[in-house]
């Protein structure tokens, strides 16, 4: 009974208002006919704990949470734009010194860095175009009834278990510049003639893509095969009525309905090649890797954040790239927005 | 939250075995796959697996038969040679690989216990509880998933050296501890898997919040915790760039940076670094085989939060 008049902090009370709803007693809206006895001490120190319990507990499960990534994600990602203003060596880290958008003017005259954007861009599309395309066939495929479904899915999603050093290192072998090459072996198979994986511009680049597509391909096949689970069942069978082939399902039931889910990979995958660095940094090798390749055909703008501020010890000059990368997963993330809106608007 | 959902509940129902939709619902998809549909899945399944198996070939191989042509494709004899060659590799600091691995478990782990706790208790807050700023709150966390951690790890150098804490495992630790991927995926769950009734039948007998979270909501989250678990212990385990940066291979390196330094060292044979490719995959692999559904299940549930 004495807990009945409580107000509880779910969305089913209204918070604040000691309007009725099915749970607050009718009595509260009466007004008391005679003076209500005199809560004891020990009742009113247990309703004020119990109204400190439901007003703060909410701000206590989510503190963790904020304080930490305030303190290592967002506070730390702020600051280096901070730190872009400044020349700093990263040999003293913390003695800064004011230099404006020096950095940033500095960028606009750097062959490397319109390189390793070039390149982010380029590797991008290329990682991610036949990724994506080849998952949402495969999921198309995983979709039907099939034989050993579990095995399939499990063997597909096994490069997502494995690390992009891993990775990295056996697809070095796998791309060796010689015959003894597995990728040139394979070619010399078919009659092709061995292919320069290593110095090339296009070759070394399509290597590196090779390694990111080989980890999530399996990964956004899933996803996709998820998402084309939740599509209603009547869909298909409407279209099965109308007498379409199952290529025109897949056209026009499965793929409008994925839509947003097709979004969503892209976006991911845009952002990941944004921070595409394991790949061509352990790709080149000891030797190489740090520049993306003798000529950096193959350096990318998270590469290239890493070597300004390990390899040149520029860490001013590398929060400057750093803040670049940030301008364009911002520019990305608002894109992501509008398209998401104009997808509902148009469902 | 209708009476339905709370009638149907037992979390297990909720969360559900995937097969079950996959059965009933859907014309579409009660076809049979045909022999070609078998036949690219498992080439695809081979291209997936094939890399790794080519490491362990080359990995039982040696130096010189690595370089030869044809490539090897059967497996050699060296592998426990290799395996030990690679253990014992001491780089210019003396480390070895099993402190790398130890490394390795001890960040994963901790990284893993704290991000699916925080984001539980986060998620259910968000999922469940009123209180003012909610909303505004809840859209900075969905707004910062997609911004990439990657570039918080210049100032996060600074800090970490400012604090002599480079190279030591809580530089890697701490800025892993949450995501906000964690909450909202937690969120999302709890807010359909718990009634709403039942945390009201849980105050009207006087428990008080903190109960409440113990005994109610994690009982019902379980199984999306597992699921989080599982994808953050992966990422955890081959995080690179950041690891590379705060610890250094000879002195106190988690398992991916030790690989990297083994990959580039010019006295070490080519068999050696495949047998450290192999070290590093195979406890994660391990894993993959024997709770290979689940973690199909929980990549494809944490993929409906689009």
């Amino acid at each position: 009974m004495l807990r009945c008049g409580t107000r509880f902090p779910f969305p089913t009370v209204t918070k604040g208002l000691p309007v009725s709803t099915s749970t607050t007693a009718p009595h509260h809206r009466v007004p008391p006919p005679a003076p209500a006895p005199v809560p004891t001490a020990a009742q009113r120190r247990r309703s004020l704990l119990h109204r400190l319990d439901v007003k703060g507990t909410p701000y206590l499960l989510v503190t963790p949470f904020f304080l930490f990534f305030a303190a290592f994600g967002l506070f730390p990602l702020i600051y280096t734009g901070w730190v872009s203003l400044h020349s700093v060596s990263t040999l003293t880290p913390n003695q800064m010194t004011w230099n404006g958008v020096g950095n940033y003017t500095m960028l606009v005259h750097d062959q490397v860095f319109w390189k390793s954007l070039r390149n982010t861009v380029t590797i991008g599309l290329l990682s991610a175009v036949p990724q994506l395309l080849a998952a949402l066939g495969l999921a198309h495929l995983l979709n039907y009834r099939l034989r050993g479904q579990l095995f399939l899915r499990v063997a597909l999603l096994t490069p997502y278990a494995t690390s992009v050093a891993a990775a990295a290192l056996i697809f070095q072998f796998v791309f060796q510049q010689n015959d003894a090459g597995f990728a040139n072996w394979a070619l010399h198979l078919f009659g092709l003639g061995p292919v320069a994986w290593e110095s090339g511009t296009w070759s070394s680049q399509l290597a590196v893509a090779t390694i990111v597509m080989w980890r999530w391909t399996g990964y956004n096949t899933l996803i996709y095969l998820a998402a084309m689970q939740a599509v209603p069942g009547d869909l298909y069978e409407a279209a099965a009525l109308d007498g379409t082939s199952r290529w025109q399902q897949f056209r026009h039931v499965t793929i409008p309905s994925l839509r947003p889910t097709i979004l969503f990979t892209v976006i991911v995958s845009a952002i990941g090649s944004l921070q595409l660095f394991g790949e061509p940094y352990l790709f080149g090798g000891s030797g190489q890797g740090i520049n993306g390749g003798p000529d950096n055909q193959y350096s990318t703008l998270a590469l290239y954040v890493y070597r300004l501020a390990f390899n040149s010890e520029h860490l001013g000059r590398a929060a400057a790239v750093a803040w670049v990368i940030f301008f364009i997963a911002v520019v990305v993330g608002a894109l992501n927005a509008v398209l998401v809106r104009r997808l509902r608007a148009s469902a | 939250m209708t009476l339905s959902s709370v009638v149907a509940t037992g979390p297990t129902s909720t969360v559900g075995p995937t097969r079950r939709r996959w059965r009933g619902s859907g014309a579409g998809r009660q076809h049979h796959g045909g022999p070609i549909a078998h036949l690219v899945l498992v080439v695809v399944a081979i291209a997936s697996l094939f890399p790794l198996y080519f490491s362990v070939v080359a990995a039982s191989t040696s130096q010189t038969r690595i370089a030869r042509t044809p490539p090897p494709l059967v497996p050699g004899g060296n592998l426990l040679r290799n395996l030990r060659a690679v253990w014992d590799y001491n780089g210019p600091g003396g480390h070895t690989l099993g402190l790398a691995m130890v490394n390795s478990v001890i960040v994963a782990s901790a990284v893993t216990v704290s991000t699916v706790l925080f984001a539980t208790l986060a998620g259910f807050a968000f999922a469940k509880l009123r209180f003012t700023g909610r909303n505004a709150l809840l859209v900075f966390v969905v707004a910062t998933i997609a911004v990439p951690p990657q570039l918080s790890v210049l100032p996060l150098f600074q800090l970490m050296s400012g604090l002599h804490w480079t190279d030591r495992l809580q530089a890697v630790i701490l800025p892993g501890l949450v995501t906000a991927f964690g909450v909202f995926f937690m969120r999302q769950y709890l807010s359909q898997a718990l009634p709403t009734e039942l945390l009201e039948a849980a105050r009207m007998d006087g428990a008080n919040s903190w109960r409440i979270v113990w005994h109610v909501v994690v009982p019902v989250a379980r199984p999306a915790m597992a699921v989080l678990g599982m994808l953050t212990f992966v990422q955890a385990w081959n995080d690179f760039l950041w690891p590379l940066i705060a610890l250094t291979p000879s002195g106190n390196p988690t398992l991916q940076v030790a690989l990297a330094s083994i990959g580039g060292g010019y006295d070490i044979n080519e068999a050696v670094i495949m047998a450290g490719a192999v070290v590093a995959t195979v406890p994660l692999l391990v894993a993959f085989a024997v709770f290979g559904k689940q973690i199909v299940g929980g990549v494809m549930q944490g993929a409906v939060k689009g």
